[in-house]
């Protein structure tokens, strides 16, 4: 090959690509820049994977890279064309995996490789980063994977509460360090690999018993925690590998990760460490049933009526929440919002930021079904509207409409903020039976008197008003 | 069970007690429904449409009466011609108006047999209860039609114009009591071009007439006249004098006035006085809702529209009927929401629960047995109401405490942490640490300018950038060894599948999103 080019160079393309990268995150500031954004971010790893190609390290096998390139990237682009946007977080967490996987998969050759050889306090840095490296990288891809199994219905949704859990995750800390101990003062490849090995068996066991502690509810969290461990890990791998560019990207990645988990707990009003600690809906057994007492009955419509009150609406407001993606409706209630807008009906979508099971689930959905962005709304955005809304519109949601996070203080959720629809005229809360939602909690809005439940599948019953609809 | 629908026999009464749509309703409640013969015409309800939706059309109101379980009404029995109160025998059940209180004879006279009787007008205030409770849909029926009453009689538009030939002033409308009338009236009188003011002794419906776009006169007094179940109570001799004046000069300024005070077992308090119709400006109107009741305004004859000087004044008292096919509909849906808590299992058969504090308030014959007065039921909803909001405050007050605080402890750590590594690590970890740090405030401060609803993009585009780890894979590829060309080979394998897979989906989803 007589295209490479030198060491110095390389760099220079590292520092190109990671300015890329930085505009990739900005410009998912707005829509309008959004797809730009992206572009920036295929530019950048382009050029970071031919500046490292022709680059002095890479000598043989172009081939067998070519040719894995090409298999895992026609892999990607077959899982990217196919997938549900439904099932949109499965595949995130499924690709957080992969990248955990080959951090542990780098760190392992690192360590094993005999001609990187460190001497004194060089080498024990060098043996933390790569434990490190590999335990963050472990940890991301065990977890990732249960992630994918709850969120795909393949392992149960609910939390597995293992007793005196918490001394069992000390306890496993403690031997990680201690191995970790024993790795960094191990002076060869043969004395290391035993405790590294332990210890990666230890960290997938931390990962899964970490993520099947915590309920279906909390997934938004978890997804981008996880999201933000695998840029822990590729930065840790940039300080196994000396590498400015891993640590950056790492950084970046994992500080966007760590962001969307304190968005997602701040909209739930709960502590990371609570989040992360798991459980949720178990612990508050005792106080959950304080306010059950004064309930009342429910006022149960047809589709039929639903209709009627949209018609005679100026104002309405759609609040989907995960029943929604379970019943695929989203193109249903986009015709539905189409027609009413056709009618000259004001019609706007409000999103919490936990609906869904993944942070913007929601968006995606209905970005999926074609709703014009600009009438879809954040939680901030509409609840001071409420008073004027004729009639509300809540599909397959529970908890982020629960009056009792604001007006009870013994409610797990009180502090939550919600979306106050009850504020408005009249509440449609489409729902397929009495079910609490994922906090196990009564919903008290179901129960006030501008309070309309419709039962049934949310698709079936927004067929059947649709046609209405279409018909009148 | 077999529900009858009767012909009403008063000659001015327009409504009837279900309309076609409540017939298919009640049929999936378990019932088979009976229609007197031209019993809706009135309301516009013609008997082939009855029989679309599968009731039975019976000629004769004794037809009715024999073969039907459950009668529904809308006014109380009559007793002369034709006597219906005879009628009811058996154990058959009359649901229709009735005012218990009023007609304590009429009352005593039916309890027969096993017969009951529930009163419409007797639905206990309750928000429980409110899709039953009659008066109310009739008061919003008449407190809109009062207002057509009202424009009817003025000889002006409601709303204002600026026309070629000169401007039209709107009209001034006042609304004394806002109740459920009152604000339909408000309603109304806005939504024809109306400069709308509302007055009430009770405080509390102060934000529902401004809601409603309508100014809420005040008298500078701290009385609240709020009593119990919704009404008003009577109020203080000074209070009233003040009344009195805030009213006489509003009387200056308004076209039309709708009055529709009532406090429940007395006669109505006359608000308008002779005085006060004097100042008004020739050509105004009054309509008086509290008619039947001995009116709010002076001079008000019950059932008629009479002038004096100039001023028109209205006491008609069937307001409702007024609007027949709005009020039946509205009576309908009353009834079926009734019928539908009588008939949990929806098998047609009528179970009147007593334990029911709904079901007991309206019922005022059981079983043959006078049942009425019902025994008081409590009302706390106000009270429970205030301490969920202190609760609420009190939540929000510790969330903002949270936010608050200085992170002292944090900052403690980070810098002990910092000082830690600084001293121990060698000069070139501590390059790389410096980029590490830069970049993670890089991050934070980019990721918090992006936008809520491109959170799965950003995390799909932030994993498949994650997989720059490919670079380290490509590196060790080159190592000689196989088992580490392999494991290498793996990595690149997997991570190329997250490169091209991440970025393929992000386009996919940013591509969706359009304006």
């Amino acid at each position: 090959m007589n295209m490479e080019i030198n060491i110095e160079l390389v760099r220079a393309l590292y520092i190109g690509a990671t300015v890329l990268f930085i505009l990739t995150l900005g410009g998912l500031s707005n829509q309008e820049t959004a797809r730009k954004g992206n572009i920036y971010g295929i530019l950048g790893i382009s050029i970071a994977i031919l500046a490292t190609l022709l680059g002095p390290h890479v000598t043989d096998n172009f081939l067998l890279i070519f040719v894995l390139m090409f298999i895992g990237g026609s892999i990607g682009i077959y899982l990217a064309k196919n997938i549900k946007m439904t099932h949109m977080p499965e595949l995130v967490a499924i690709l957080h995996s992969l990248v955990g996987l080959a951090a542990v998969l780098v760190g392992y050759v690192n360590f094993m490789d005999e001609t990187i050889s460190l001497k004194g306090i060089d080498g024990t840095i060098h043996n933390i980063e790569i434990y490190i490296g590999i335990f963050i990288g472990a940890i991301t891809f065990s977890g990732s994977i249960i992630a994918f199994g709850k969120l795909s219905g393949k392992i149960n949704g609910s939390p597995l509460i293992l007793p005196g859990r918490h001394w069992l995750n000390l306890a496993l800390l403690v031997i990680v360090l201690f191995y970790g101990y024993m790795f960094t003062i191990s002076g060869s490849i043969n004395d290391g690999i035993m405790p590294l090995m332990i210890m990666t068996t230890l960290a997938f066991l931390f990962g899964m018993h970490l993520v099947l502690a915590i309920g279906g509810a909390d997934m938004p969290v978890v997804v981008s925690m996880l999201n933000s461990y695998s840029g822990w890990a590729a930065s840790a791998t940039g300080f196994m590998l000396n590498n400015d560019l891993l640590i950056v990207v790492g950084a970046l990645v994992g500080s966007s990760g760590a962001i969307l988990s304190y968005i997602m707990c701040k909209a739930m009003n709960r502590s990371f460490i609570s989040v992360i600690a798991g459980g949720f809906g178990t612990e508050s057994e005792g106080t959950a049933q304080v306010n059950v007492e004064d309930q009342g009955e429910v006022t149960a419509i047809e589709s039929a009526e639903l209709t009627e009150l949209l018609l005679s609406a100026k104002k309405v407001v759609i609040i989907p929440g995960y029943g929604m993606a379970v019943s695929q409706a989203q193109h249903t209630i986009n015709e539905i919002a189409k027609m009413l807008k056709d009618r000259n009906i004001d019609v706007s979508f409000a999103i919490h930021p936990v609906a869904g099971r993944m942070p913007g689930h929601m968006n995606v959905l209905l970005a999926e079904a074609k709703v014009p962005y600009d009438i879809v709304y954040e939680m901030d955005e509409v609840n001071a509207d409420f008073p004027n809304v004729d009639v509300s519109i809540v599909i397959g949601a529970n908890d982020i409409v629960n009056p009792s996070a604001l007006d009870d203080p013994n409610s797990p959720i009180a502090g939550m903020p919600v979306l106050e629809c009850w504020k408005g005229k009249t509440s449609v809360v489409l729902k397929r039976g009495m079910a609490t939602g994922y906090a196990g909690i009564q919903n008290p809005l179901f129960f006030k008197e501008n309070t309309k439940m419709l039962f049934g599948d949310a698709k079936t019953t927004m067929d059947a008003a649709l046609t209405i609809l279409q018909s009148s | 069970m077999i529900i009858g629908v009767l012909k009403e026999v008063l000659s001015n009464e327009n409504r009837v007690s279900i309309s076609p749509d409540i017939v298919v309703k009640l049929t999936k409640l378990g019932y088979s429904v009976q229609v007197e013969k031209d019993a809706g015409l009135k309301s516009n309800f013609t008997n082939n449409q009855y029989i679309e939706v599968g009731a039975t059309i019976i000629d004769s109101p004794e037809g009715i009466w024999q073969s039907s379980d459950i009668i529904l009404k809308v006014n109380g029995p009559s007793e002369s011609l034709p006597d219906e109160t005879a009628f009811l025998t058996g154990d058959k059940t009359l649901v229709s108006f009735f005012g218990p209180a009023q007609h304590l004879n009429k009352l005593k006279l039916m309890a027969r047999d096993n017969v009951n009787l529930l009163a419409m007008d007797s639905v206990p205030r309750l928000s429980r209860a409110q899709k039953m409770d009659a008066l109310s849909s009739m008061a919003n029926v008449a407190g809109s039609r009062a207002v057509i009453e009202a424009s009817h009689k003025f000889g002006r538009f409601f709303g204002g114009q600026i026309t070629a030939a000169g401007k039209i002033p709107p009209a001034k409308v006042l609304v004394i009591g806002a109740g459920v009338a009152g604000l339909s009236a408000i309603g109304t009188a806005n939504n024809l071009g109306a400069v709308v003011s509302a007055f009430d002794t009770r405080m509390e419906v102060k934000e529902e007439v401004e809601s409603l776009h309508a100014e809420f006169l005040m008298i500078g007094r701290n009385e609240d006249g709020s009593g119990s179940g919704g009404y008003s109570k009577e109020m203080s001799d000074d209070y009233i004098e003040a009344e009195h004046a805030l009213l006489k000069s509003q009387c200056k300024k308004v076209d039309i006035i709708i009055t529709t005070a009532l406090i429940p077992g007395k006669p109505a308090p006359k608000l308008i006085t002779e005085d006060m119709i004097e100042v008004m400006k020739p050509g105004s109107v009054i309509v008086d809702l509290a008619a039947q009741q001995g009116g709010n305004s002076a001079y008000t004859k019950k059932d008629e529209s009479i002038n004096i000087n100039g001023i028109t004044i209205i006491g008609y008292t069937d307001l409702p009927s007024r609007l027949p096919a709005q009020s039946s509909q509205l009576y309908a849906n009353n009834l079926y929401h009734l019928l539908n808590d009588l008939t949990p299992n929806k098998d047609g058969i009528a179970n009147i629960n007593m334990d029911d504090e709904v079901i007991r308030g309206m019922t005022v014959i059981k079983n043959g047995k006078i049942t009425f007065p019902p025994p008081p039921v409590e009302i706390k909803a106000k009270k429970i109401n205030k301490t969920a909001e202190t609760k609420s405050i009190l939540i929000n007050k510790s969330i903002k405490k949270d936010n608050n605080d200085f992170p002292l402890f944090g900052f403690i750590i980070s810098l002990l942490l910092l000082i830690g590594v600084g001293s121990v690590a060698p000069a070139s970890f501590m390059v790389h640490f410096t980029v590490f740090v830069l970049s993670c405030f890089v991050g934070y401060m980019v990721v918090w300018n992006v936008s809520a609803s491109l959170h799965t993009p950003l995390m799909s585009v932030t994993n498949a950038v994650s997989s720059i780890i490919i670079i380290g894979a490509l590196i060790q590829i080159s190592s000689g060894n196989t088992l580490l060309t392999g494991l290498a080979s793996l990595a690149i394998l997997i991570a190329s599948i997250n490169i091209v897979g991440g970025f393929a989906v992000t386009k996919r989803m940013l591509d969706m999103f359009r304006k």
